[in-house]
């Protein structure tokens, strides 16, 4: 029977059924319910790593030792797990090895638009690309068939629309795959020059006869218009060939590319003579469209198409000149609708603290990116997992202002990749203030676990990471911990810890609001007789509170009795019911 | 059959995951070809969040585009007019009345527009509004105005209430059934 699925847990079945055994993941959006989704099947072992380079590392691991393994990571993940990637290329695998990376193009939650594709280029690893949650299982099988027959790491790339959109499946069992034998291979696992120095000429012929493998394999298919029309064709893979299916139906000339690294010559060649026009269908960058010019192909694609943002079918018919349906639109102005911090987000309490003080931030990856939103307008920079910590310590060795500057890193952040950073402050000395935010969840990607959790991705008891302790035996003298809902003590100890001639950590500890195990309060209200319409507590950028005929009132659906709002009222017009 | 498209929208939070799971899975029971697309991650921390649903024989692409829905459920009523320019001619909104104020409004920034929705019936959009959190609390709960809009949004189906009714037993905890069938009559029947 066929099942609706996400793409992500058609991954995951795809993993199941091809008789994975390792899962190892960071969570990052849109990929991180194919980890979620693998830990569902007992039968496959599966982690939260601290971040994408140790679990591309961990499924290395059990790939050498003769398991089908892979790994889970968003676009800018992979970024942090090139390292081992590239040298896998080089090493090749044992069990199958399958690398799954999602794109968001549009950035629906990302700090940038990359092309993960170039990552497979590059690393000179294959690459497949599914259009839909039934070719996300299919492929992610395919994978490791690939991964073991050419001796490579596969990357399955996925993208938001496919990874977070449900579509029919229809499943089967369960592979039973032997372990293979582990033999120690040291000219092939032991990437020492004289080593790889032999192993290069491997790839180039290993991507050789996986080009000539792309010129007819089933992953790549060509469908002619029904009408027999040869006027246009198009070349395109993932979330576009729906777009184009959607298009034209069963009436379009379509080369569907699902091996999108390598890219095949003699049936793109034969494809685009097959038809009077070619047009190169592709989001973000031009890979398939420069393959093709390579070829000395004449091909249309980004003179006409934007290499920013999500393509979608109206984008499309516009583009080739083709009717767009009609629609209508309100006359007055939509205001829009940011996200926002919670109410009760423990994080407002501390970026209302730092906005007061006029502290420099340096931002890091997170919900916390959001108090960089107005009003707290809180947040200086934000730049990728982990660069706050490493980045605060090369602002404040240029020049004076380390008493005005902060670092802020959420716990799971700083599991990722803030621990190094913070070696590097008390190793190299730049009297910095970090504060991890420690809401004892990942938060952004919609609560996993981490290891400063005390919890493993099964919610089953698991070593908790002692942050303070941590911070200490690295040489971090002054550790302490704050209440962010006590706005009295994050003000203290933010101007102690600024004022002080060394080093400094503030862990800023109380679990995220929404996590079920939180028990929060009955709802503040607001005495109208006393409020004086100051609009203090509107400072806070609080969804629950707005302004009704000069008063403040609180929406009882959404407060949940923080109080931080009541500490901020002058007149104690705020209180419980 | 032509793809027919159901978009739902509405503010980070509310509900409109089991909204778009209870579709699914009468759509899939009916024997259409469905696809579900949804937003996670960043935008659900109360901003503005759209779920596309479209079922059809064949269903290609993922998302709806502008001039292209059947149909549009708003969990609010600002969420109603951001979206309208999707709704095809002859489409039709069924919107909750109730206002949830955006960040820009409440920091005093913008107003919201609070006669939107009658200015664009002005403009001969179909819309069907109506108290879906009253109806909700009187079901029992305020967290059942997703199934509410799914009781209303059921009268423009040819689809029998007992399928409706069987797609919440399967989709929602046993303790909750009988709250949301009855939320989902109370959307339905109410004026």
């Amino acid at each position: 029977m066929k099942k609706l699925m996400l793409g992500n847990e058609a991954v995951a079945r795809g993993l199941y059924e091809a008789g994975c055994r390792l899962v190892s993941g960071y969570p990052g959006t849109p990929s991180t319910e194919i980890t979620e989704a693998a830990a569902l099947y007992p039968e496959m072992y599966c982690e939260w790593a601290p971040n994408e380079k140790v679990a591309l590392e961990c499924a290395f691991g059990a790939s050498l030792k003769g398991a089908r393994a892979a790994c889970t990571m968003k676009h800018v993940g992979l970024n942090v797990a090139a390292d081992p990637l590239y040298t896998l290329s080089y090493t090749g695998v044992n069990g199958g090895l399958v690398v799954c990376v999602a794109d968001d193009p549009g950035m629906h939650s990302s700090q940038n638009e990359q092309d993960s594709r170039h990552h497979a280029i590059a690393s000179k690893v294959p690459m497949l690309e599914p259009a839909d949650s039934a070719e996300s299982r299919e492929f992610t099988m395919a994978a490791f068939e690939l991964s073991e027959k050419f001796d490579t790491p596969v990357l399955l790339r996925m993208c938001t629309r496919i990874s977070h959109s449900q579509s029919l499946v229809e499943v089967g069992e369960r592979a039973d795959v032997p372990l293979k034998e582990y033999v120690k291979n040291p000219q092939k696992y032991i990437m020492a020059p004289a080593n790889a120095i032999r192993r290069h000429p491997v790839v180039e012929e290993r991507m050789e006869a996986l080009t000539e493998y792309a010129e007819d394999c089933p992953l790549n298919r060509v469908e002619y218009a029904a009408d027999g029309n040869r006027e246009l064709g198009i070349i395109c893979s993932g979330t576009c060939y729906q777009y184009v299916k959607e298009i034209f139906g069963d009436n379009a000339n379509v080369l569907k590319l699902g091996l999108v690294n390598p890219l095949p010559v003699k049936l793109i060649i034969d494809f685009a003579f097959s038809v009077n026009r070619v047009v190169v269908i592709e989001e973000l960058d031009p890979v398939i469209e420069n393959h093709c010019r390579s070829m000395g192909l004449d091909v249309e694609g980004k003179d006409k198409f934007p290499i920013v943002g999500e393509f979608s079918q109206n984008l499309i018919r516009r583009v080739l000149g083709m009717e767009v349906p009609e629609s209508t639109s309100a006359d007055e102005q939509i205001p829009v609708r940011p996200p926002v911090m919670c109410a009760g987000c423990p994080h407002r309490g501390l970026f209302y603290t730092l906005a007061k003080n006029k502290v420099t931030v340096i931002g890091d990856i997170g919900c916390y990116t959001l108090g960089s939103a107005q009003p707290l307008n809180a947040v200086d920079s934000v730049l990728c997992m982990g660069a706050s910590v490493a980045g605060i310590h090369g602002f404040n060795k240029i020049g004076e202002g380390q008493n005005k500057t902060v670092a802020v890193i959420g716990d799971s952040t700083f599991m990722h990749s803030g621990m190094t950073g913070l070696v590097n402050i008390s190793y190299n000395d730049s009297k910095s203030t970090v504060i991890i935010l420690d809401n004892s969840i990942t938060g952004m990607t919609g609560h996993q676990q981490n290891p400063t959790t005390g919890y493993n991705i099964h919610g089953d008891p698991a070593t908790k990471v002692d942050l303070e302790a941590f911070c200490r035996a690295i040489g971090i003298n002054r550790v302490r911990v704050v209440d962010p809902y006590d706005l009295d003590a994050c003000d203290k100890a933010i101007k102690e810890e600024l004022a002080a001639d060394e080093a400094s950590v503030i862990i800023s500890r109380r679990p995220c609001v929404l996590l079920k195990s939180v028990k929060t309060k009955a709802p503040l209200t607001v005495d109208t007789d006393a409020c004086r319409g100051c609009k203090k507590c509107m400072k806070l950028g609080c969804p629950a509170i707005h302004m009704e005929n000069g008063k403040a009132v609180i929406d009882a659906t959404l407060c949940v009795g923080c109080g931080v709002c009541e500490q901020l009222c002058a007149f104690g017009a705020i209180r419980e019911n | 059959m032509e793809t027919k498209n159901i978009m739902i929208v509405g503010v980070g939070g509310q509900g409109s995951l089991l909204a778009s799971k209870l579709l699914g899975h009468l759509l899939c029971q009916e024997g259409y070809d469905v696809k579900v697309s949804e937003v996670h991650g960043m935008s659900q921390r109360g901003g503005s969040v759209v779920t596309y649903v479209r079922y059809g024989d064949k269903v290609y692409s993922p998302i709806i585009d502008k001039g292209e829905a059947d149909y549009i459920i708003s969990f609010e009523k600002l969420e109603a007019a951001r979206w309208v320019s999707c709704l095809r001619e002859g489409g039709r909104i069924i919107t909750n009345i109730r206002e949830t104020d955006p960040m820009p409004v409440i920091t005093g920034a913008t107003e919201y527009p609070h006669e939107v929705l009658n200015s664009l019936e002005g403009k001969g959009v179909s819309i069907d509004q109506l108290d879906a959190l009253a109806l909700a609390e009187e079901a029992g709960s305020q967290k059942a105005v997703n199934i509410v809009l799914m009781g209303r949004l059921s009268k423009y189906f040819d689809i029998p209430t007992e399928k409706w009714t069987a797609a919440i037993e399967e989709c929602v905890k046993p303790k909750f059934v009988e709250l949301n069938k009855k939320a989902f009559e109370l959307g339905r029947n109410s004026k």
